[in-house]
């Protein structure tokens, strides 16, 4: 029984412990991004590796959840006789859930782990202590960028992957499918309200904020050695997917 | 660029003239335990001022750690570290970046960045901490690079470089900022013996030509007492030995000379 107490407190105590040391870190971050001098060379580097690289995994995962999306929605929706609402239950999907968190799960993927990879790997090679010994400190060289150029990315990529998306589902609703294309973007049009899109770009936000936070801290506390990396790069995508999911949960119970 | 183009004229260890004798790093009492080890273990040490000190011990002795903890890079759990008096282990971050100006450290691997090339890399603290112009930086750059013999390499890569290229880059890196205080983390491991020679030959000629505090952790013994004005033996985390070189070449303690000759059998035991 003694031990069962120990291990639970233990290990409680260690989840306490990391959780804040994960918010010291995120405030140091903000923090860093506060004072002068500002990088905006190495946010748009950062906005260039985040964003612009993962487009084309972001416009084909988009387009092709469009595409299935208009698919299982028109024959769901033919049973009732309401195929014309097909524009809107694809739009509504992809501008308040879909858009936003299958693009954090493909940023996740594409760079949160390379974020986790860089990092984990300029700590073992001593490079983040060579920045320190320099005067140089590493959260505000190597972090703020990082964070700045993801929160700015994942809305655009959000707001890329709803549009692509809608295109995927216009092409087999419309000229698959046969739904009238004046329907299709008039239903569209009267029930996308701007909130829908607002809610979808706050939430964008917050899933680029979760990635930065948690794939950066995970490179920059790091284990020792290839393996090491290797383990913070695994728990880093596994850590920022649950987060987001999680989180989405919970915003879309506040903003609804 | 032949890694072997590099050569000097051999160097001879002097003395500079004796500046006010004060040690201008001073470690007091100094605690660390990490992961469970006690790693330094009240450890006092003096660094004396303009001239070469070699930190010398078994692997795992601890002297990685105390060579961070003289920059601050480690706090220590217990006791001082004072460099010209003040206990850096007390400053706030921001005072701590001030004082790591009066430093140089060279890091084992090099600890190179990987996406810079050998210019960017030497110009970097000079890009980041100073006002200089682009021009002066150049200037000064170049000459480091002409000092350590790799002018014709600044356009290169760091993993287009050698062993003993990369130590030199960051050989130069760590004095482009003119430190007062230069530390070297195994400067010469894992280099053949002609380029290991040419690297503590450079090190030797840079401190004739700048006066710099040097403090060398190395495993090249018995060669490294012919370029070291003081040595500091270390085991368990403890100052066994500290003095002039002559004197703890000539130490009757058997742990020490059993590090010095290398023999299997002594004090210490490791199968």
């Amino acid at each position: 029984m003694a031990f069962l107490v120990e291990t639970i407190g233990k290990r409680t105590l260690r989840a306490v412990n990391g959780m804040g040391k994960m918010m010291i870190f995120l405030y140091a971050t903000i923090a860093s991004l506060v004072f002068p001098p500002y990088r905006v060379s190495r946010v748009v580097k950062q906005v260039h590796f985040i964003g612009v690289k993962s487009l084309f995994v972001i416009v084909l995962t988009a387009a092709f959840t469009g595409m299935v999306l208009a698919l299982q929605g028109y024959y769901t929706l033919q049973k009732f006789g309401s195929e014309g609402l097909l524009g809107s239950a694809v739009a509504l999907s992809l501008i308040r859930e879909l858009g936003p968190v299958l693009s954090a799960l493909m940023v996740t993927g594409r760079a949160g782990s390379a974020l986790t990879a860089e990092i984990g790997i300029m700590r073992i090679g001593e490079q983040v202590d060579s920045l320190e010994s320099m005067g140089i400190d590493p959260v505000k060289f190597l972090i703020s960028p990082r964070l700045l150029g993801a929160v700015l990315s994942v809305p655009l990529l959000t707001a890329i992957f709803d549009v692509v998306g809608i295109l995927g589902g216009y092409l087999v609703g419309v000229k698959l499918l046969g739904v009238n294309a004046g329907i299709f973007f008039g239903q569209m049009e009267a029930s996308v309200e701007w909130n829908d899109v607002a809610n979808g770009l706050i939430k964008s936000l917050v899933f680029g904020l979760i990635i930065a936070w948690v794939c950066t801290f995970k490179g920059y506390f790091t284990g020792r050695g290839a393996e090491g990396v290797s383990q913070s790069t695994t728990s880093a995508v596994v850590l920022s997917s649950v987060l987001v999911l999680v989180s989405d949960y919970i915003l879309t119970s506040v903003l609804l | 660029m032949s890694e072997t183009s590099f050569v000097c004229e051999p160097c001879g260890l002097e003395e500079l003239p004796a500046p006010d004798g004060k040690p201008v790093i001073r470690l007091v009492g100094v605690e660390k335990t990490l992961d469970g080890k006690k790693v330094l273990d009240g450890v006092n040490l003096d660094i004396p001022r303009q001239r070469i000190t070699a930190i010398i011990g078994l692997s795992g002795a601890g002297k990685s750690v105390m060579l961070k903890h003289m920059i601050g890079l480690i706090r220590p759990e217990r006791g001082q570290i004072l460099i010209d008096g003040v206990d850096i282990s007390r400053l706030s971050r921001r005072e701590l970046y001030k004082v790591r100006r009066r430093f140089g450290m060279l890091f084992q691997g090099g600890a190179l960045f990987d996406s810079l090339t050998v210019f960017d890399n030497v110009a970097f603290p000079l890009q980041e901490k100073t006002d200089m112009g682009e021009e002066e930086i150049r200037e000064k750059v170049l000459g480091r690079l002409a000092q350590v013999g790799l002018e014709e390499a600044q356009g290169k890569f760091p993993d287009e470089l050698s062993g003993g290229m990369v130590r030199r880059v960051a050989f130069a890196r760590a004095m482009v900022t003119d430190p007062e205080i230069i530390l070297f983390d195994e400067p010469t491991t894992g280099l053949d013996p002609i380029i290991r020679n040419s690297i503590l030959n450079l090190i030797c000629h840079t401190y004739h030509q700048h006066g710099f505090t040097m403090v060398m952790i190395s495993h090249d013994i018995p060669d490294i007492f012919q370029w070291s004005h003081y040595v500091v033996v270390l085991h368990d985390g403890k100052v066994v030995e500290a003095g002039p070189t002559a004197e703890v070449v000539s130490s009757v303690n058997p742990f020490v000379q059993q590090i010095i000759r290398g023999d299997i059998t002594g004090p210490v035991h490791l199968m």
